[in-house]
């Protein structure tokens, strides 16, 4: 029962198929058209140059539709009914613990190796290198991006404790975020200010493509699951959450180190 | 030829990306929920189609976009000082035009926010339109990243702009129809993926570079802050946008606020 209807497909499916990919590739060039319409105008009207090599452009383009199709499709399929899954089974369960222990692993786990967060640390090190906090000399600069890149990942895992557990209760999204945000304009004003252009960026950086659609399925399957929870008003939240907290964390981590 | 091991260097690049996510899902599920996964090969095609969508999503986005902005970015901000002369912030109108149209649309294309704009769709009932909230997200993308040039250009400090963003953010909360607030938050920090950060970090840094008395270290950052700030207060104008064309009449303006109290009940 289980097993897909794959090896039985007859042709009328397989047409129903072919045009359903068509349709999403469809939709998938209708996303990219902004894109092309400014790197064209840019190019011919302001820069007024010639396209290099168009067909490698061209060649590009096609890559990208065909993989923002299979991505849709893919998140459709697989990482939306998976995220939601886990909450109704960690609902079933009824463990409190095991359930924050997922949530703190999941944020840590997908943060501490995010590409762009490498990057954004190892900038920081020559930052703080340039600026005298630490010794200006490799290994100092990446002890600092290490503890910089763990001090993130495990404000994004408490995070997302602190968002599944703002589920569980009900609390407004808002009151936290807004605590977060004063908390933040207050200690701006006391950290160095070569780590807040750092601190501030920190935040847009963490929450990967992979991340963010198994995050937003968890939420909305527990404020699903959860009675007296809207999925809307309770639902969504953890990724704000997960964008504010290592602004916060960097800051303080820029005023002790 | 380079293309393919470009392919091939992406791949491994999301494989790892994927798989710490895969261990913590695999292990909760097995060691701690102890059930097998419902409809398990569709979950691991799911998974299959993201990995080879992500990766040819990136490969393509290197082989086509990336150089030609990153390029454009660099001749954009080389123009105005290559007149020589004093420039001031007026010289960079294109600038700040690119750094718009270039925000705008790489959010329209960002796979994290077109995930949560579906996933919002889908439980709003269809209140929230997925297309709505991508381009209401990309207008305050814009917004926010034209902001940011402007600040690289003039070197007013980081923090003014990011401080006055939060007050007006707490304000528009204040105001704002509940049910939107949650989502306005979020969109905030998804709008920063893969497509947006390397476009704005390399247009960020490289004006910061070009021009005197702007360190890239100091000034080159800020950018993908205010790509995160400025969707909330756009998501939260359509928002107010959508309420108002909804409305039949004014009459009914003053019954605004009660309205909403009523409708949080599920």
């Amino acid at each position: 029962m289980v097993a897909s209807t794959d090896s039985t497909v007859r042709p009328r499916a397989v047409f129903a198929r072919v045009r359903a990919v068509l349709r999403i590739c469809t939709g998938s060039f209708r996303d990219l058209i902004p894109i092309i319409v400014v790197v064209a105008f840019f190019q011919i009207v302001v820069l007024q140059q010639p396209f290099p090599n168009l067909d490698r452009v061209i060649v590009g383009l096609v890559f990208v539709v065909v993989g923002l199709s299979l991505f849709v499709q893919g998140l459709q399929i697989g990482l939306f009914p998976l995220g939601e899954s886990m909450a109704h089974a960690f609902a079933r369960k009824g463990s409190l613990i095991a359930l924050l222990a997922f949530a703190f692993c999941l944020g840590f786990g997908t943060t501490v190796a995010e590409p762009a967060l490498i990057a954004v640390a190892a900038k920081a090190g020559e930052v703080a290198g340039a600026a005298g906090f630490i010794g200006d000399s490799e290994p100092a600069r990446n002890e600092y991006a290490l503890q910089l890149r763990l001090t993130v990942a495990v404000s994004v895992g408490l995070a997302l404790v602190l968002g599944v557990f703002r589920i569980l209760k009900g609390w407004p999204v808002h009151y936290l975020i807004i605590g977060g945000y004063i908390l933040v304009i207050v200690m701006t004003g006391f950290a160095p200010p070569e780590i807040v252009g750092i601190a501030y960026d920190s935040g847009g950086v963490t929450t990967s493509t992979i991340t963010v659609p198994l995050v937003a399925a968890l939420g909305v399957g527990l404020a699903t699951v959860i009675r007296g929870r809207t999925p809307l008003l309770d639902g969504f939240g953890l990724i704000a959450l997960a964008s504010l907290t290592p602004i916060v964390f960097v800051l303080v981590f820029g005023m002790v180190v | 030829m380079t293309i393919l091991i470009d392919t091939v260097e992406v791949a491994l690049g999301t494989l790892v990306d994927v798989a710490p996510i895969a261990a913590i899902l695999i292990g909760f599920q097995f060691l701690v929920l102890r059930r097998p996964i419902a409809n398990l090969r569709r979950v691991i095609a799911g998974f299959a189609y993201v990995l080879v969508g992500l990766t040819l999503f990136l490969v393509g986005l290197r082989e086509a976009l990336f150089p030609l902005g990153e390029s454009m970015a660099e001749q954009l901000t080389a123009a105005p000082l290559a007149r020589g002369g004093d420039t001031s912030w007026l010289d960079f109108g294109w600038v700040y035009a690119f750094a718009a149209a270039i925000g705008f649309a790489t959010a329209v294309a960002e796979p994290a926010l077109i995930a949560v704009s579906l996933k919002a769709q889908d439980v709003s009932g269809g209140a929230v339109s997925a297309r709505g909230l991508r381009i209401a997200v990309a207008v305050g993308v814009a917004v926010g990243v034209a902001l940011g040039t402007l600040r690289i250009v003039t070197g007013t400090p980081l923090p003014y702009f990011i401080i006055a963003g939060y007050v007006a953010v707490i304000l528009l909360t204040m105001r704002c129809r509940r049910e939107i607030i949650p989502l306005a938050f979020d969109s905030g920090g998804v709008t920063t993926s893969t497509v947006t950060v390397p476009v704005l970090a390399a247009l960020g840094l490289g004006l910061a570079s070009a021009i005197p008395g702007r360190s890239p270290l100091l000034d080159g950052f800020g950018l993908i802050a205010f790509a995160c700030l400025f969707p909330i207060m756009s998501v939260m104008g359509y928002a107010a946008v959508v309420e108002w064309m909804r409305r039949p009449g004014r009459q009914h303006r003053h019954g605004a606020k009660s309205g909403a109290k009523e409708e949080e009940v599920p």
